[in-house]
């Protein structure tokens, strides 16, 4: 038995190991993005534009400064995230009062300045940024080949997905976070800095994309589009996921990832709209989302 | 609110009303005149827009639905309209009521699954819908993939008048913009539209009076759909060409920021948006500069400056020079 409904294991598998891999890139973005709306009640849509600016902080790190793979990997996202608390205490800050959809129409311009800033100065062809040699080559497991790097990006992924959830559900620092989520202005009155605590946890679920932007860098291309087609299915994936829970976004993700491999397996033609049409399914079946609360 | 203002308000109606129409039948004149003065495909381009943006206020200014996924709307009455004109070889007429046809039944798919999420999920399940169909588009063999369909015969109008001429393809667009524009008119001063504007004021309210918000959200998108998609089939024969640049989503976001920019939740003020960035993108198309980066500018500083729009800015800063 090599071959499931026509496709042999191998290609099967390969096609799994992929969406994983997407499935763990949605699940650090869709991470940060359920974070951001439930502490800042943003919809943050510059966090395509975020992911995309960590690839090129990588991608620039290596070629202009020739810093190595790891020192990359760890100043992107700082980068990225400094960048992020610059733009909440400049504009976000200011319409936490207004409604919510001018957030959304806010971060939809920076997210449209940035790509086109980028595009303009680098061009829209792919930079290649080549995998670092502590991680190339793979093992091979029997009855695949399992690349180094791959294997690397999904264990590195989930790492930090499972250290946020668990400093955000087990610690203290989160228990003030999910607090002032619930009530800020009591929050306050103890004496916790909560305007600080929002400019961070913004600067941090960005700087979160910034990381998965530097992680993805040596297996796709660095590219300005790279943001904007991203941060449409893992809209749709929080919309499937629902945003009350952190845990949940992060199986959606996973759980999306898989099935796009899957449908790539079995009818290519479709893969680019499988999330979507999982998303209708769900908006038809369960409206307010697979893991939320409200319903 | 103090009793003068009250009191002006109240005698206003019958002196806005004669001002009101003066400057109607103004701007009308010009319209009919500007062929002289300026390309009239560049005035086609500004009419469609206008359209579509006046259909895409209806939904965000007037119902408060922000919805991220008109370009279907647009792009896909584009396809449907070139494809029905070109290779079904149907008259003018009937090949644009097929590209509003076919963006009233999305519209109402559409708004049927996104109706049942409320503010943020509601723009960002629209987008996810919008990008299904840009996807399609990009895959489905009659829309020809990165070219798009070219070379699309205009017809004649009523079988009579030869749209090849391009003062009578203005002179038709600029009617059916007009005719567009009167639905709007009608459909906000109606009941129905009053409904709407309370729906977006309070629709926990609305429910509790004994009427279904869902109802008239619905009613509304699938209008706004259709007179998306009316513009863009109109779009589409002027220019002969229906691409993937009408479906993508840098199309919905630009017909927000003319809406924002103009002013939503005014009649007028979409019709100012959509020229002052259909001419800001003319200007700079050959000036260099990165446009995508520059329309982003633009949306920042409407949200952090002007969130009423141009228009809106005007009538707040009239009323409020008024004794």
């Amino acid at each position: 038995m090599t071959d499931i409904f026509g496709v042999p294991i191998a290609v099967l598998l390969g096609q799994l190991l992929l969406g994983l891999i997407n499935g763990s890139f949605y699940a650090l973005l869709s991470l940060g993005l359920a974070i951001i709306f439930g502490m800042l009640n943003v919809i943050n849509f510059a966090h395509g534009a975020f992911y995309m600016l960590g690839g090129f902080a990588a991608w620039l790190l290596l070629t202009a400064l020739g810093l190595g793979y790891w020192e990359t990997l760890f100043a992107a996202p700082l980068m990225v995230g400094a960048l992020g608390a610059v733009v909440e205490r400049l504009f976000l800050k200011r319409l936490y009062r207004v409604d919510h959809l001018y957030s959304l129409l806010l971060t939809f311009g920076i997210a449209l300045m940035l790509e086109g800033l980028f595009r303009h100065v680098f061009g829209a062809a792919g930079k290649p940024y080549p995998i670092p040699s502590s991680l190339t080559g793979g093992i091979n497991l029997g009855f695949m080949f399992l690349p180094m790097y791959r294997a690397w990006v999904i264990v590195a992924s989930l790492t930090v997905c499972v250290i946020t959830w668990l400093v955000i559900e087990r610690t203290k620092l989160g228990a003030y976070l999910r607090a002032s989520t619930e009530n800020p202005g009591l929050v306050q009155a103890f004496g916790i800095n909560v305007p600080l605590m929002l400019t961070m946890t913004y600067a941090f679920c960005v700087g979160l994309a910034g990381f998965a932007g530097a992680l993805a860098a040596p297996l796709y291309q660095v590219s300005p589009g790279m943001g904007s087609s991203v941060i449409i299915v893992v809209f749709a994936v929080v919309v499937i996921g629902g945003m009350g829970s952190i845990g949940g976004a992060i199986v959606t993700a996973l759980a999306l990832g898989i099935i796009e491999g899957l449908t790539k397996t079995f009818y290519p033609a479709a893969s680019s709209i499988a999330v979507f049409v999982v998303m209708v399914l769900v908006i038809l079946i369960r409206p307010s989302g697979l893991f939320s609360r409200e319903a | 609110m103090n009793s003068t203002t009250m009191v002006s308000s109240l005698q206003a109606p019958r002196r806005l009303r004669t001002t009101r129409g003066l400057l109607l039948a103004l701007v009308v004149l010009l319209m009919i005149c500007a062929p002289l003065a300026i390309y009239p495909l560049f005035l086609i381009k500004i009419l469609c827009f206008a359209l579509f943006a006046a259909a895409f206020n209806l939904v965000l200014g007037y119902a408060g639905l922000l919805s991220f996924g008109h370009a279907a709307f647009f792009g896909g009455a584009a396809y449907v309209t070139a494809h029905a004109a070109k290779i079904w070889q149907l008259p003018f007429e009937l090949a644009v009521l097929a590209g509003t046809a076919f963006a009233a039944l999305l519209g109402l798919a559409f708004g049927t699954l996104a109706i049942r999420r409320h503010g943020i999920y509601f723009a960002m399940i629209t987008l996810a819908l919008a990008q299904m169909i840009y996807f399609m588009a990009v895959q489905m063999p009659f829309t020809g993939g990165e070219d798009g369909i070219q070379a699309v015969p205009r017809g004649y109008l009523l079988g009579i008048i030869d749209l090849r001429d391009i003062t009578a393809m203005y002179y038709t667009v600029l009617g059916g913009t007009i005719l567009g524009l009167v639905i709007i008119w009608r459909t906000v001063n109606s009941p129905f539209g009053h409904i709407l504007s309370a729906i977006r004021e309070n629709e926990t309210r609305v429910t509790s009076l004994g009427l279904k918000p869902e109802r008239y959200k619905l009613i509304a998108f699938t209008l706004s759909a259709a007179l998306s998609g009316f513009a863009g089939a109109l779009k589409a024969i002027a220019f002969q060409l229906a691409s993937l640049v009408d479906v993508t989503w840098h199309m919905s976001g630009e017909v927000i920021l003319m809406t924002l920019l103009g002013g939503m939740g005014t009649l007028i003020g979409p019709i100012v948006g959509a020229s002052v960035v259909v001419g800001l993108e003319h200007f700079l198309s050959t000036s260099g500069l990165p446009i995508t980066f520059i329309i982003g500018l633009f949306f920042v500083v409407c949200v952090m400056m002007f969130r009423r729009g141009v228009f809106g800015e005007l009538k707040a800063l009239l009323e409020r020079s008024k004794p």
